[in-house]
């Protein structure tokens, strides 16, 4: 066979993961950090820096169900069918999330904090059972003869409670150095002296995330630690290191786009981290990619379009994005 | 009928998607409204239009939003509740799902928030561009998931290699026989629906005194449309019922609750009646002779199969589609009507005068939306028990979970639904309620790039003093 379709199509979706992580990471980050700033001015604020692509960035996130569906049906089906419970408590969150955008200037204004509670509630669940199912999909799925044969409630273990908290931290890290970029005085401070301590705790989480995925897992560990996947390894733990160093540092000036791009660049370290564990497996922990593979007829159909099309999606996104640039100010007339 | 897993994974998806369509069918009518309003204003710079933009692009914003987080919902429906089927067809359903979100979804999302919030910030041409981008982002969005439920209806170019659909022929799964019915009876019912809503709106504003050239120019706009399209989508119904008469034969049949053919005798139609699965018969029937074979055979004695042609666990049930169908259909005829009397009243100059009118018209304001969810309820009932046309049975094709675990997720969206995408639609009313602005933008104005961002929901009412709170 010429091209390994399954491959290109793995790369597909990890790639729209990868977007939908860092994209609506911090859109939901901002919902993370609410709580720590209640005036109404600042809220608006926030919300407004994200008002305009929220959408376009939840789209990943179909992207990757839609990719996965058509490229492996397989792994579709059994992971959501593992997942219907947490993956339902997730989209009732976006829900709860997506509808205070419109909804909370909309509102009388006393009626106005139900709204912004949706957008808080809403946000906390999207993210932590996101974070859930990535636990639950590390901790990988019992299948026979095609069809998930484990429990309802499999999902829920120590370990997959923690990758939801985590993620918890990491999205408001996200979150809060998009503030950083976007805004200025009161609040713009306010996330300066945050990032520091979410900064911390999520190198922390790391930290604990790193040491367990290998003592949980054992085809992990065993992954990690043979001879040439170690040298591949090695500089992960390096990078995370330097661009914590480097975030704390710019926190300490006055920075703009600096810690939100470090930011990125940690997110990205620790969910390559993620896939190298899983690699080639589309279902752990033994279900290859090449095995859950649709017909290539499929694949190679839809995959015409994705190259075509996904480059055309990232110049208008791009522009869409240059557009709404700059600082979003207070009290800016609503119209 | 009790409720195990298949049923409540049944109940759970018609209840998702029945919310779930309302909003893309206004979203599908408004955006290409909108479009036609920027372009007017474009071109003749009567500053009626560009209020009305401002005035139904907060409708819009709104019902966006919902249409968004539903649909998203639908997207992992699949998986989560029809676990077999995705595993079955996914090679079908995926790509077509695939190419839906990468040339419409994207689509529509990256230019939403320059049509929403870009007014100032971008020049009038690309505005406008914007708009028509998320306008054609709709059509292409319902192109593709009707290809893939067409596809379920009358499927063809495939092959089935170890139990699963092969595609063969990407052309012929797309351009099945029932999809250029289904898209183009879909597309006019969305913008019958949104102009009955925009009528609906002009005639509570007028009825209540509330007369300025903005509202006359929607009621205007809206009777044209309904003038052309209700019987326009008639015919395109008559249309598609022959061809399901074709592919989808037992459809048909519980449509028209008709059961047998004697010999030689044409087949009546049966107004309204009550069909009965049990003892095979319609009850009550209320016919008119020959007139069920003139409008499938189109002639005057032709014969088309009855039910019990068919063995009893492949009928889908005809006490509902029978019903679904006729509400449908009348509604329909009722739309003809209020487009011709619409007609007249302008023929006679009254068509703002008219109280009588725009009563109807109020009445009538959701009834696009009714005959649109009766007529999904028709098309899907009738299918059963297929999920796939002859291929899958919609009970091989459900996942395996418990009865609780589908229940628990079931009452979850009823409660989540009702209360947000109620609170929604209230907004929504309010918005209506308050009419078209006369919009005169404040500072800045189209191609001034260097105004700041707005913002920031496209739909705000009310200047909040909390916008005035800045502090340093
Ligand atoms: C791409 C697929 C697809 C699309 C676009 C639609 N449906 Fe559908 N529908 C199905 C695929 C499907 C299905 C997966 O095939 C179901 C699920 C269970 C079933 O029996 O068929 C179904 C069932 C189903 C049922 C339950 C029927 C029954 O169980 O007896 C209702 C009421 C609807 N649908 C209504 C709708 C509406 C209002 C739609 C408008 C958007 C719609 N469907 C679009
Ligand atoms: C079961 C089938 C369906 C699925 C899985 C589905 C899926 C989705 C998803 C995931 C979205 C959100 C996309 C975004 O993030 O922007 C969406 C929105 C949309 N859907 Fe559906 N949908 C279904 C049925 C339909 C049908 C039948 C139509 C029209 C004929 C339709 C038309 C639209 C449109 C126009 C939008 C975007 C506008 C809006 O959000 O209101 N969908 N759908
Ligand atoms: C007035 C005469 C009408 C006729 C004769 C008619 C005919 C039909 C038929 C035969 C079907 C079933 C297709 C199938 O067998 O799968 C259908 C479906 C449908 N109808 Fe109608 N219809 C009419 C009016 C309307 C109106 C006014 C609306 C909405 C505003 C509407 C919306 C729909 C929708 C959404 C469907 C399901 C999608 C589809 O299969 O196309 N119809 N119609």
């Amino acid at each position: 066979m010429g091209i390994d379709l399954a491959l290109l199509w793995a790369v597909i979706i990890l790639f729209g993961i990868l977007m939908y992580v860092i994209m609506d990471g911090f859109d939901l980050g901002i919902g993370i950090l609410f709580p720590f700033m209640p005036d109404a001015g600042d809220r608006d604020v926030m919300m407004n820096t994200v008002a305009p692509v929220w959408d376009g960035n939840e789209t990943w996130l179909v992207l990757g169900g839609a990719g996965l569906l058509a490229a492996f049906p397989l792994a579709y089906a059994v992971i959501l069918h593992a997942f219907m419970l947490p993956l339902i408590f997730m989209l009732l969150g976006l829900i709860f999330r997506g509808v205070a955008f419109e909804f909370r200037f909309k509102a009388e204004p006393h009626k106005r904090h139900w709204w912004d509670k949706a957008f808080i509630f809403g946000s906390f669940c999207a993210t932590f059972f996101q974070g859930v199912v990535l636990g639950a999909y590390m901790d990988g799925l019992t299948v026979v003869d095609r069809s998930y044969v484990g429990g309802v409630l499999d999902w829920i273990t120590p370990f997959s409670i923690f990758t939801g908290l985590g993620l918890l931290v990491a999205y408001a890290l996200l979150g809060c150095t998009w503030l950083i970029f976007k805004t200025e005085g009161l609040l713009y401070d306010r996330m300066r002296s945050l990032a520091r301590p979410l900064t911390l705790v999520l190198l922390a989480i790391i930290v604990v995330i790193s040491i367990w995925t290998p003592l949980a897992h054992q085809a992990i560990a065993d992954r990690w630690f043979s001879f040439p996947n170690l040298i591949w390894f090695a500089p992960v733990p390096v990078l995370v290191a330097l661009a914590a160093y480097y975030l704390l540092r710019f926190l300490e000036q006055k920075p703009h786009a600096g810690p939100f791009l470090l930011t990125l660049v940690l997110i990205f370290l620790g969910y390559s981290g993620l896939g190298i564990s899983i690699w080639p497996n589309i279902i752990p922990p033994d279900i290859s990619i090449w095995e859950a593979s649709g017909p290539p007829q499929s694949q190679g159909f839809a995959l015409v379009g994705a190259l075509l099309i996904v480059p055309f999606i990232l110049m208008y996104t791009a522009w869409s994005y240059y557009v709404f640039r700059g600082k979003v100010r207070h009290g800016e007339g609503y119209h | 009928m009790d409720l195990d897993a298949l049923m409540l994974s049944r109940i759970q998806f018609g209840f998702t998607i029945s919310f779930h369509i309302i909003f893309p069918a206004i979203t599908i009518g408004l955006a290409s409204y909108l479009a036609v309003l920027e372009a007017c204003w474009l071109r003749t710079s009567n500053t009626v239009y560009r209020d009305l933009y401002h005035f139904w692009v907060k409708v819009f914003a709104v019902n966006f939003g919902m249409g968004v987080v539903s649909g998203v919902v639908m997207a992992y429906q699949f998986g989560t509740n029809w676990s077999h089927f995705s595993d079955f067809a996914g090679s079908i359903t995926g790509p077509l799902l695939a190419y839906e979100v990468l040339t419409a979804f994207f689509l529509e999302a990256g230019f939403l928030g320059v049509m929403l919030f870009g007014w100032k910030r971008v020049g009038p041409g690309l505005h406008f561009f914007s708009t028509v981008m998320v306008a054609l982002g709709t059509l292409i969005s319902a192109t593709w998931i009707l290809a893939s439920n067409s596809w379920m209806h009358t499927p063809q170019g495939y092959e089935i290699i170890n139990n699963q659909v092969v595609p063969v022929d990407w052309l012929a799964v797309i351009f099945n026989p029932s999809f250029p019915y289904r898209l183009v009876h879909m597309t006019l019912a969305a913008y019958l629906a949104t102009a009955l809503m925009v009528a609906a709106s002009a005639g509570w504003h007028l009825l209540r005194g509330n007369d300025n050239p903005a509202v006359r120019k929607m009621l205007s706009m809206a009777m044209w449309m309904l003038l052309l399209v209700a019987p326009l989508q008639a015919v395109v119904g008559d249309f598609h019922g022959l061809n399901t008469l074709k592919h989808q034969p037992a459809k048909i049949s519980a449509i028209e609750g008709h059961w047998e053919n004697k010999p030689g005798e044409a087949v009546p139609l049966t107004l309204i009646g009550w069909p009965d699965m049990e003892q095979e018969r319609t009850r009550f029937a209320v016919d008119i002779p020959h007139l069920g074979s003139l409008i499938l055979t189109h002639s005057w004695n032709g014969q088309f199969q009855g039910l019990k042609e068919f063995a009893p666990e492949d009928r889908p049930n005809s006490t509902v589609v029978f019903w679904t169908f006729r509400i449908m259909v009348g509604l329909g005829l009722l739309m003809i009507t209020l487009g011709l009397w619409g007609a007249w009243a302008r023929w006679r100059g009254v068509l703002y005068r008219q109280r009588g009118l725009h009563r109807f018209a109020l009445a009538m304001g959701a009834s696009g939306l009714v005959a649109l969810l009766a007529g999904w309820y028709t098309t899907e009932i009738g299918r059963q028990p297929w999920i796939i046309h002859g291929l899958m049975r919609t009970a091989d094709a459900v996942t395996p979970h418990s009865a609780a675990e589908v229940g628990l997720a079931l009452v979850l969206f009823i409660v989540v639904y009702f209360i947000l995408f109620g609170a929604g639609i209230v907004y929504i009313l309010r918005l209506i309620r308050t009419g078209p602005q006369s919009h005169e933008p404040q500072e800045g104005g189209p191609g001034e790039p260097r105004t700041p961002a707005r913002p920031i929901s496209a739909a705000d009412e009310h200047k909040g003093p909390s916008n005035d709170t800045a502090r340093g």
